[in-house]
This record gives C-alpha cells, structure tokens and sequence, in this order.
C-alpha cells in the first residue's frame, strides 16, 4: 500500500488526546463533525493546513492519554492518509491501524520532514521517503498490514464474517 | 520456561500454545465495556461490520457516565442511543442513578475477577489490574470488533516489576505510590509494557488502595498494572464475583524488563504540577501556591477511602472563601456509603458541593470546568492542557487528603498542617 501527501508538522512530545480533541466534543458518533475539532486545544489553525491528502508529522509519544476514538476518526475525515511520527501512544497507535490511517514509527524521517514536505509511505517495504529521501521505517506486523490493506479493522472484520 | 502474570493471563485467552513478547495475538475477552463517549462510536462501527449481535450479552456492559446526567440536547441524545442499543441487545446497562463511574461499577459489580482479561472503551481500564485482572483499554472500532467476536489483537507485552517495600507514613496512599512509579518511568517509560505491583509494601494495600495505584497504569503508557490475586482479594471477592476464579501469579524465575523500587518509608505525598501526570514533586516542595477550586473523585480516586480521608479533614472546617470545591463520590454504592456514615453531611456543612457519580469534570465534560487562569488540585489521572476546561487552566493531581487540605487552606499546604 503506497501512502502520500504533503507533511503537516506538529511538533513537541507527548502531545495528548486532550489537546488533540478536546473532551467537551466527544458527544458525538459522527466523523464529519469530530473533523470540526481537531487540534482544537492544541491550535485550531492548524486545521487551515489540512488541503488535499496530508500526511501528519509528529515527534515522541504522540497522542497519549484518552482512548478516545475521535481523534483518529478526526484525523481521517481531514483527509490526513497517514501519520508519520518517532514513537506512539499505545492506544492511539492502534486506533489509527484499525481505522486505516496507519501510524508509522521513523524518527529519521520525522526529523527531516517540514511543512509541505512531499511524503510517500511504502507499507509493505516500510519505507518513508521525504522529498526524495527514503528512510527505512520500523516494520509492521503482518497481521497489521493485512488489516491495514483490507481498509481497517471493519473491512477486515466485515470479510472475517463473511 | 517460567512466564509473568500477563503472558500467563494471555496465553490462557488465545488459541496459540506458545507466546513471546511481541507476538502478536488474538485475546478472548471476558468483559467487553463502553461508556456514552465510546459506546455509540463503536455501534456505528459494528453495524458497519454487518454485525447485528453481540457475542455474548451477559459479558457486555455499557455505563452511561461521562455526560452523565446529560449537558445539553446533544449529549442526551447520545445517552439515549446507549440506552436503547444495551437494551435492543440484552447487556448489562447502568443508567443515570443506578451505577456510576464504569470502572468503580464493574469492580463493585463483581464482573472483574483475577485472570480475567477485561476490555473496555477507556484508557483506565487499567484499573481492573487491581484485581489481578488484565484490564486494558481500546478505541471504539477495537470495542466493536470485541463486541462482535469476543476477541481483540494484542501484542505480547514485556513486564516491568514494581517492588513495593515499607510502611506507608501518615497521609502517603496508593495516589503517591503509583506518582512515584510515574516519575521513574516517566509518561512513555511504560509503553508495550504492563506493570506489576508485588512486594509486603503491594500486598498490605486495600483494594481501594490498589484501584488508585493500577488506575493510572496507563499515565506511564503501560497496557495494563496488575496486582497478583491475593486473601485481600479474595476477601473483597467473597460474595460479590460473579464467575469462579484461580489466583494467578508471575513464575519464580520469569523476567522483567525492569524492576522499580518504591520504598514506603522514605515516601511523602507527591503532587503532578501542570500539565503532565509525570511532573512528579513533593507536596512540601511547593506549598503556597494558591488554588480556585478542588476537585475530590474520579475512577480511581472517588471511593470510600478516598471520602474517608477527605471528611476527616472537612470535619468542623470549612473550605477556604476564595476556593470552590467539589466531591463526587464514584459510584451509587459509595454514596449511599458515605450517606450511611454521615460523611455527607460534613462536606455540606464545610461548603462543598456533593455530586451525583459522573466523570463530569475530570475530563471537562461538565459539572465544574475550569476558567482561564484558575487553578485546581484534584484527586484525578490527568492534568493535560485543557483536560478540565479552559487551556489556560492549570491541573495539580494528589491525594485526598492533600486535596481536601488546599480546599480548607486556599492553597497547596501539607496535610499536617491543617489537621
Ligand atoms: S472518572 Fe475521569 S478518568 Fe475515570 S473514566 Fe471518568 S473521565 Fe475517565
């Protein structure tokens, strides 16, 4: 699965669910809506960023916290296709895998991408490639790729029904 | 080859006859948990699955606690939407005034029992560790593949060991132990790895006690915190589990990918200062500082003990002019408790406003939100920018015995100061 866009940079450590979707917006199921908040406690004008097929990059420990759902679901109806980022929270790591916006450890091509950087991500391979330069990120499991190329956990569990 | 408390756990809950850390697996659930937030958001996502039943009711709970009772229109209508999916499909429901916060509930409940893996839409699940459970929390879609198959995927997690040693001193609680682990690992150091809490200091904790410790597992990004199955447990059990269960225990000679040591007899109360569980000092060390309101309750700081602790302070004083404070007892059961002993009426009498159960404002839902500017000091998990209101709002995260102290003082001061 080939993944591109251009880079959208939050930067700073162990940037929380909180500031990412702020919980006085969690009332709602539907992602058209969660799209509305995101970044909201963190910069909402970062959401002016979000033109096209984006790709988000982050430093450590990025999305910590909350369980909460909304903030991939948000990430994903913003047309962000992928996120690129030196370590992850736990829960939000996987959130992003079952909604298929994976999220990718590459601390190398975190630190070389800025604003508008051309990102490809090669799923398979593992390989993120910034402007050109290609960066060989932590490889995923097969069972996470196999969900990831269904289009999540849903497709996926949709097919294991089946 | 002698395994940890969670490989044993999970190698019990998945169909393959061997594991190592960093397998990944499929784990049966024993308990599948959502809430008002997560519930509806996972709904949607298992009728997108096609699927129109879950796979087993009586393992389901769904708790209507976060916008509980409702904000606005909107959020009531999502109480609703819980209401009536629980009742179309025939789970465990807990409504407004019936149970509380999710993880107090299930814990009183009897639905968590040692051994069992527990799964829930809410990053404290962590909580149910303090029962020898494997409690772990996920996202929605993770919650509706749970509900739908009974199953989640897990990667096979590392242990780090906590080695619990001495006596607690007077106003030290499982809050300031599980402060003290969170800042030796810091609020990464946990990641893919699942604390476990042994040793004299570990095992001469209540269980509310150990609700505290485990409940913030996860502020140090760990799957889970376990406390082996002990005859404190089983005390607490008799009577009350639902299913029969074994006690489960780490082999001699398993290995951990760290071991912390807490000493109880060189530990004081600690304080997270803004805006990180992580930012870990002692409360001596920055007394004075001025606070607008404090905020008693949450899943893991909210029971009896905690309401116990705080009414000896408030008893025959009164909180301080310039600070508003709040108590919100974590279930149905703890507040009929501390009505039967009389605690309520202290925290009336000092000025403080009782609550319904309702995770309000610990997460700034509602109920006590905070303005630009103020500060509080809370017994809850999380002091993120922005978590209980404003951005510009600073979080203080202790015990209740230093938080009913800086409700009657107007400010951070030790507990032994007041009392
Ligand atoms: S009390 Fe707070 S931390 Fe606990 S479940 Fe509710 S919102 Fe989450």
């Amino acid at each position: 699965m080939i993944l591109s866009g251009n880079a959208v940079c939050v930067r700073g450590d162990n940037i929380d669910t909180d500031v990412l979707y702020p919980g006085s917006y969690l009332n709602t199921e539907d992602p058209q809506r969660m799209a509305l908040f995101l970044f909201e406690g963190l910069d909402p004008k970062i959401r002016e960023e979000l033109v096209g097929d984006t790709v988000l990059v982050v430093d450590d420990n990025f999305g910590s916290g909350s369980s909460r759902e909304h903030v991939p679901q948000a990430i994903r109806a913003n047309g962000i296709t992928c996120v690129v980022g030196k370590t992850f929270a736990r829960i939000f790591y996987r959130n992003c895998f079952n909604l298929g916006v994976p999220a990718i450890v590459c601390p190398e091509a975190s630190a070389a991408a800025t604003k508008g950087s051309q990102i490809t991500v090669d799923t398979a391979a593992g390989v993120v490639t910034v402007d050109g330069q290609a960066f060989q990120a932590k490889p995923i499991p097969p069972f996470m790729l196999d969900m990831l190329t269904a289009g999540g956990l849903v497709p996926w569990s949709r097919r294991r029904s089946a | 080859m002698p395994r940890t408390l969670a490989e044993k756990i999970l190698l019990a809950h998945c169909d393959a006859d061997d594991i190592a850390i960093g397998d990944l697996i499929m784990v049966r659930c024993d308990i599948v948990m959502a809430n008002d937030v997560s519930g509806p958001v996972a709904f949607r996502a298992m009728a997108e699955m096609g699927i129109e039943k879950v796979f087993d009711p009586d393992k389901v709970i769904m708790v209507a606690d976060h916008f509980m009772p409702a904000k606005d229109a909107v959020s009531a209508a999502q109480q609703r939407r819980l209401k009536e999916w629980s009742q179309a499909h025939g789970v465990h429901f807990y409504d407004q005034g019936r149970g509380g916060i999710e993880h107090t509930v299930m814990v009183e409940e009897g639905f968590v029992v040692p051994g069992a893996v527990v799964v829930g839409g809410d990053s404290h699940t962590c909580t149910h560790g303090a029962l020898g459970a494997f409690g772990t929390g996920l996202g929605s879609t993770d919650i509706a593949a749970a509900l739908a198959f009974g199953e989640f995927w897990q990667g096979v997690p590392a242990t780090i060991l906590v080695n619990i040693t001495g006596e607690k001193r007077r106003f030290v609680t499982g809050k300031d132990i599980i402060l003290a682990v969170i800042a030796q690992t810091g609020v990464a150091g946990g990641t893919d790895k699942v604390l476990e809490f042994v040793g004299p200091g570990a095992e001469a904790l209540s269980i509310d006690e150990r609700l505290a410790v485990a409940n913030m597992a996860v502020e140090a990004g760990s799957e889970t915190g376990i406390f082996p199955a002990d005859e404190t447990t089983r005390a607490y059990l008799e009577g009350r589990a639902r299913t029969a269960w074994e006690p489960v225990r780490s082999d001699p000679g398993a290995e951990f990918a760290q071991t912390i040591q807490i000493d109880l007899d060189g530990l004081d109360p600690l304080i997270a200062m803004p805006h990180l569980p992580g930012n870990v000092e002692r409360v001596a060390d920055v007394t004075g500082k001025k606070i607008d309101q404090v905020y008693i309750g949450n899943c893991g700081n909210g029971t009896i003990t905690d309401l116990r602790q705080a009414a000896e302070i408030f008893r025959g004083r009164t909180v301080h002019r310039d600070v508003r404070a709040i108590i919100v007892p974590a279930s149905q059961r703890v507040y009929r408790q501390a009505l039967d002993e009389g605690l309520l009426g202290v925290f009336v009498d000092a000025g403080l406003i009782v609550s319904t159960p309702t995770c309000g404002a610990c997460f700034g839902g509602g109920n006590g939100v905070l303005a630009a500017g103020e500060a509080a000091l809370t017994t809850t998990n999380r002091n993120f920018k922005g978590r209980m209101g404003s951005g510009e709002a600073e979080v203080h995260l202790a015990n209740a015995w230093v938080a009913a102290a800086a409700a009657v003082a107007g400010e951070i001061v030790n507990p032994a100061d007041v009392l």
